[in-house]
Parts: C-alpha cells; sequence; structure tokens
C-alpha cells in the first residue's frame, strides 16, 4: 500500500519534474559550467577553469551597467504602473460587452512579432519620420526654437518603448485584480470621510496589491534582460544589460563572460523579485 | 408644499433624481426631525435607495435642494458630510481588522491615536462585540458583521445615520432581535436614524415616522398610526398591513363622516382628504375591524347580510372569506371567546350579519 502509493506520486510528479530537470536545471548548470571556463581564440570556451569573469564583472563599468539597468527597469516600471492604473479602472467601469472588447484590444499587439512593432515605434521617433517631422516643424518653424527635438538614442525613447512593451502585462494582471474590487467599499470609505486619494490608497491599493506585484515583477525582470528596445529605441547610448550579455554570445564571442554575467543578472532580479514580494505581502497584511 | 423648519435634521426640497428616463426620486419633499426613528418604506424599486444617496452625496440631484442640519449641501462631497452610512451590504474593508474599519473614520478626520483607541473600544463595547477587535470581516457571522458596520458608523458620532436595509441579509429571528436592538440603540446615542426597509411591520414596529413612497413620490408621511389607521390612499392602504376596497361613489358629506354608495347598499365611514361629493372613491376598512353576527342591530349602520364563503383557522385569530352581493370580504375574528365550543364557529354557507364602525372605516380617493 504504502509502496503503492509513493510510486503513483512518482508517476504524477514525473512530468512537472522532468520538465523543470530538463529545460530548466540542466541549462542553468551548463551556463554555471560555462561561466567559469576562459575564452577560446576559435570563441568557444576552453579550460582552463578561472573566476576572471566573475571578477571582470565588479568593475566599475560593469556596476555602472547594472545600475544603470535597474534603474531604467525600476523607472519604466513606475511609468508602466501609473499609466496602466487608469486605464485599468477606466476599462473595468465600461459595460460589459465593451469591457471584454478592451481587454481583446489590449492583448491584440501580442499577435504580432516584437521586433516589428518595435521597429513601428522606432519609425515615430525617427526625426526623419512624418511624425517627429509634424512636432518639429511645430517647435522650430512656428515657436522659434533652434534645434530640433530628438527622441531617438536617448535613456527616454528607451523608457517610452519599455514601457510600450510591458503595458499589456501590467493592465492585464490588474484587470484581474480590479475586476473582483467591491467599489461600495469606496463610497464607505468617502462616507467615512476619505477624499479621494485616501480612499484609493487606504482601500484600493491594499485590495489590488496582488495584481499590482505581479504585474510590476511582470513588467521589471522582461524591462531588466530587454535587448530588442535598447538595440532599437537607444541605439549605442543607452546601454543595458541585456544587450550587453547578448553581445557577449553573439558579437564579441565571449560566452563565459556572458554566461557569468547572465548568472549575477539573475542572482540580483531574484533577489529584488523576493524582496519586492515579502514587502508586497507585509503591506496587504497590514 | 410642505412647511420646512429650519431645526430639522434633513430635508430634502422638491427633489428630483433622473437617469435617463426614469425619475427615481420625482419631487419629493420631507423634512425629517432631530433625533427621530425615520423609516423609509416602498416597493423594490421605488427609490428608497436612491434617496438615502442623496442624501449621503453619492449621488447629486437632477432638480431640489437638501439641507442637513439646516446647511444647504449643493455639490458638497460625501467625504465632507457630517453623515454615516450603514450599507446594505455592510461595505466593510475586508483587508482591515475589526478595529481598524471601525476606526477608519476618526483616522480620516485626524483624531489622536490613543482617542481612536478609546472611542472604537467604546463603539465595540455599544454594539456588544468589544472581544471581536482584532478578528477580520471575513471570520464573523453576518449579524456580527451588521454590528461592525453600525459601530463604524457609530463611533464618528454623525448628526444623522443613514442605514440602507441593515437587516435585510439576516435571518427573521436574528432580524427581529436586531430590531429591538437597534431601536434601543437609537434612544440611546440620540442620533437621527433614516432607515430604509420594504419590511412593513419593521417600519411600524421601529419609526417614529414613517414615509411611505412608490415608483419615486413620497405618498405619505406620518406616524405609524397615521399610515395605518389613515392612509391617505389606495396604495398606502393596500401596502402597510391587509385591508378590504369597497369601490363606489360619493353621496354626501357631512363634517368628518360621510357617505358612500356601493353596488347599491350605503355605508358610512370618515372621509379622507380632498374626497367631494360625487367623486368616484373607495372605502377601506381592515379585516379586524369587521365583526360578523347572527342577529343584526337594527339601527346599526354599516350592516349588511353576508354569505360564508370559507373559514381558516389560524391559532390567534380566524379568517373569514363572506360575500357581499358578488364582492368578498376578509373578516379576522379575534379568538378571545372559547374556541373549544363548535357553535362558535360560522360554517360554509352560512348567512351572517357584517358590521363595522363608521370611524374605523376610511373613505379615500382613487
Ligand atoms: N445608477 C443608476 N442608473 C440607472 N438607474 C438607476 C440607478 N440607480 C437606481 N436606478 C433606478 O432607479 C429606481 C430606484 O432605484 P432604488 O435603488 O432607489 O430603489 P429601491 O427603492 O432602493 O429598491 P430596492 O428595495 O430594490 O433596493 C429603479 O428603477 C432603478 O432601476
Ligand atoms: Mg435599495
Amino acid at each position: 500500500m504504502q509502496k503503492n502509493s509513493s510510486t503513483r506520486l512518482f508517476g504524477l510528479m514525473f512530468p512537472g519534474a522532468f520538465w523543470l530537470i530538463a529545460f530548466f536545471f540542466l541549462p542553468i548548470l551548463l551556463i554555471v559550467g560555462i561561466s567559469f571556463l576562459t575564452k577560446g581564440d576559435s570563441g568557444s570556451p576552453e579550460l582552463p577553469l578561472t573566476i576572471d569573469n566573475y571578477s571582470r564583472t565588479f568593475g566599475e563599468e560593469y556596476l555602472t551597467l547594472f545600475g544603470r539597468s535597474l534603474w531604467i527597469s525600476l523607472i519604466s516600471t513606475i511609468l508602466t504602473v501609473i499609466i496602466a492604473f487608469p486605464v485599468t479602472i477606466w476599462i473595468v467601469r465600461l459595460p460589459k460587452k465593451w469591457r471584454d472588447m478592451a481587454i481583446f484590444l489590449v492583448m491584440i499587439p501580442f499577435w504580432t512579432n516584437f521586433l516589428l512593432r518595435t521597429y513601428a515605434l522606432r519609425f515615430m521617433f525617427l526625426n526623419e519620420g512624418p511624425f517627429m517631422r509634424a512636432i518639429n516643424g511645430v517647435w522650430v518653424d512656428t515657436l522659434g526654437n533652434e534645434n530640433e527635438i530628438e527622441l531617438l538614442f536617448t535613456q527616454f525613447s528607451v523608457m517610452l518603448g519599455l514601457v510600450y512593451g510591458n503595458l499589456p502585462f501590467m493592465i492585464l494582471p490588474l484587470y484581474a485584480s480590479l475586476e473582483k474590487f467591491d467599489w461600495t467599499l469606496l463610497e464607505a470609505a468617502s462616507d467615512l470621510g476619505a477624499d479621494v486619494w485616501r480612499s484609493f490608497v487606504r482601500v484600493m491599493l491594499p485590495l489590488t496589491a496582488p495584481g499590482l506585484i505581479a504585474g510590476s515583477i511582470l513588467v521589471f525582470v522582461p524591462a531588466i534582460g530587454n535587448y530588442i528596445t535598447v538595440e532599437l529605441m537607444g541605439g549605442g547610448k543607452s546601454q543595458m544589460i541585456g544587450r550587453t550579455i547578448a553581445q557577449q554570445f553573439s558579437t564579441a564571442n565571449n560566452w563565459p563572460f556572458g554566461a557569468a554575467l547572465s548568472l549575477i543578472m539573475m542572482v540580483v532580479v531574484t533577489a529584488a523579485a523576493l524582496v519586492y514580494f515579502r514587502v508586497g505581502r507585509g503591506e496587504q497584511a497590514r | 408644499m410642505a412647511q420646512f423648519l429650519t431645526d430639522s435634521a434633513v430635508e430634502l426640497c422638491d427633489v428630483v433624481k433622473q437617469f435617463g428616463d426614469v425619475a427615481a426620486v420625482d419631487h419629493v419633499s420631507m423634512a425629517i426631525r432631530q433625533k427621530e426613528f425615520f423609516s423609509m418604506l416602498g416597493p423594490s424599486g421605488c427609490g428608497k435607495t436612491t434617496c438615502l444617496r442623496l442624501i449621503a452625496g453619492f449621488e447629486q440631484p437632477t432638480k431640489g435642494d437638501i439641507r442637513i442640519n439646516g446647511q444647504l449641501m449643493g455639490d458638497t462631497p460625501a467625504f465632507q458630510r457630517n453623515v454615516n452610512t450603514v450599507f446594505q451590504s455592510y461595505a466593510l474593508f475586508p483587508h482591515l481588522t475589526v478595529a481598524q474599519n471601525v476606526g477608519f473614520g476618526l483616522e480620516m478626520k485626524r483624531v489622536a491615536s490613543d482617542e481612536i483607541k478609546r472611542r472604537v473600544k467604546e463603539a465595540l463595547e455599544l454594539v456588544r462585540l468589544p472581544q471581536m477587535a482584532d478578528r477580520h470581516p471575513k471570520q464573523m457571522s453576518g449579524g456580527q458583521q451588521q454590528r461592525v458596520a453600525l459601530a463604524r458608523a457609530l463611533v464618528n458620532r454623525p448628526q444623522v445615520l443613514l442605514l440602507d436595509e441593515p437587516l435585510g441579509a439576516l435571518d427573521l429571528k436574528l432580524r427581529k432581535e436586531m430590531q429591538i436592538e437597534l431601536k434601543n440603540l437609537q434612544t440611546q446615542v440620540g442620533i437621527t436614524f433614516i432607515y430604509v426597509t420594504h419590511d412593513q411591520e419593521e417600519a411600524l414596529t421601529m419609526s417614529d415616522r414613517i414615509c411611505v413612497m412608490s415608483k419615486g413620490k413620497a405618498l405619505q408621511i406620518g406616524s405609524p398610526l397615521e399610515i395605518y389607521e389613515r392612509p391617505n390612499c389606495r396604495f398606502v392602504a393596500d401596502f402597510i398591513g391587509e385591508t378590504n376596497f369597497l369601490d363606489g361613489k360619493v353621496l354626501q358629506i357631512n363634517g368628518e363622516f360621510g357617505e358612500i354608495e356601493v353596488s347599491g347598499r350605503k355605508f358610512v365611514g370618515r372621509i379622507g382628504e380632498g374626497v367631494r361629493v360625487g367623486d368616484k372613491a373607495m372605502m377601506s376598512i381592515r379585516p379586524e375591524k369587521m365583526l360578523l353576527v347572527d342577529k343584526p342591530n337594527p339601527n346599526a349602520l354599516n350592516t349588511y347580510e353576508t354569505r360564508v364563503a370559507s373559514i381558516a383557522y389560524v391559532g390567534s385569530d380566524t379568517r373569514i372569506i363572506v360575500k357581499l352581493g358578488d364582492t368578498q370580504v376578509d373578516v379576522w375574528e379575534q379568538n378571545s371567546q372559547s374556541t373549544l365550543d363548535p357553535s362558535y364557529f360560522f360554517k360554509p354557507g352560512e348567512a351572517a350579519w357584517l358590521t363595522f364602525k363608521p370611524e374605523n372605516a376610511l373613505v379615500i380617493k382613487e
């Protein structure tokens, strides 16, 4: 009996466990292994074992890079929240048939390749494009400013690209939370003397925290690792860690160093996410 | 138009609230007195909740003025009005403990934290839940949640407490208990209660005055006794308690009383507001105000022979349906005599004389 049930348990767990081992633990082990190797002349990783890849990471250049990546991701996440919250509230308050339509529209961009969408965005920010030309027409000719506005290849355009790409990942979990929100609670708060802001902070925010936390992580983590947006919207000027890693594996052909960078990024992001969850949970319990 | 007293707790002056084509509140005027237990009673959809929401400030009137303690509310937002609401769904904050829920209003008014603690404790003792301060609303029964909602409102010492069917979700027994408790509490704290219900018995037992509403209109405002004994229209007479209507035509009026002809028979009753000679009108007589007798007093008014159609014994009284010509009439006889004697009861098919006093019959307009 005992044996029987434990075989059954094993049988049940096997597919999941296999999946996790084959596609998660093994690749990570591989990367850990590579990160301690040396860059070979032909480009492929070679012995001897070394920790140089790690010590190089803690040099000033790469610490700044980490710092900037975290900063840009953080700000873009905050911007995403600021935009997503009112939009989601608006969607939730729509009549039922319009609400489903709106959520459908939020998801539509997923059906187009991310690279293509980013090129489209880049085109909008290009000074030679019609959009920026119109703006600069007003800015220079009508308002009499000397220099044209340049938006592309700035930190701002990178953040904007990240916000644009990640917005649905914030809206969908927020929507799930807000849909369950009982709006009479806001009336109760206002009945008890809370103005709009305090009703939001003391009632709506804590009760939609699960969606907000899930959304923030879904936005923040890919933002750090992102390289398409950084490449296309930032050019060389606004380097982020994801793009550096991609370059190590491609043009620089330095797999061991790329592997070390990825692992460190993974540790940092996991730690950040854990702290965030913990804080968020504490906030909710309050 | 109603005469407004400046010392009213709440005044509604010709208030209209339009939702699209629907007038949820339709030219309503009322003056609610200080420390009064005032009920709004009416069927579902008659605009009771909308009235409360207008007073609380969750909705703005399309037309008309609302005053609280003599002050014109205009578009004063809800959070600046000195009234508190007990919601039908309670609307307790699920992420806060009972004590935090009750203290919320005080916290918003930036009351010092030790005073909040003291007043929360007092409020929880008032609703007899002192040991529940650290629980979350989810961990409480419906009746307990209801009391927390009450404490959360009362702790702010509002001028007026608005209650929207606060006992609607409770079972009958708990409901009866809470009715008594609420009424006692209101006397104790001396706050004006505006109480919405669609349960007429609840309104009659608890209220100082009742406003009966239908289709957005306030039909009659008066004490429970006035509402029950002197309804001013068919709807009120019909909605509050049971009654018999006899449709006819007014023949003559003599002071407070008048004569009405109902398919060839003449009845005398109290003449209601606005009834004139020659009007089509109806007579309303409560079933318990009628009597069936074997032998009629030859001089008595309102006495006619009927035939017993059916009898139902319900313990405290016996409910008899008699036929007066073609009209069915309900008669409730209290079983104050011994009922072990079978000859006490009328039998179906028997003749019986129906009689009632003119002061117990009311002639009202269509
Ligand atoms: N926000 C709104 N939008 C449109 N119509 C509304 C709105 N609120 C209420 N109504 C309408 O106004 C009328 C009165 O509604 P109200 O909620 O005041 O009724 P009520 O007397 O409280 O009924 P109940 O006993 O069922 O709670 C109804 O016909 C209702 O459909
Ligand atoms: Mg209602």
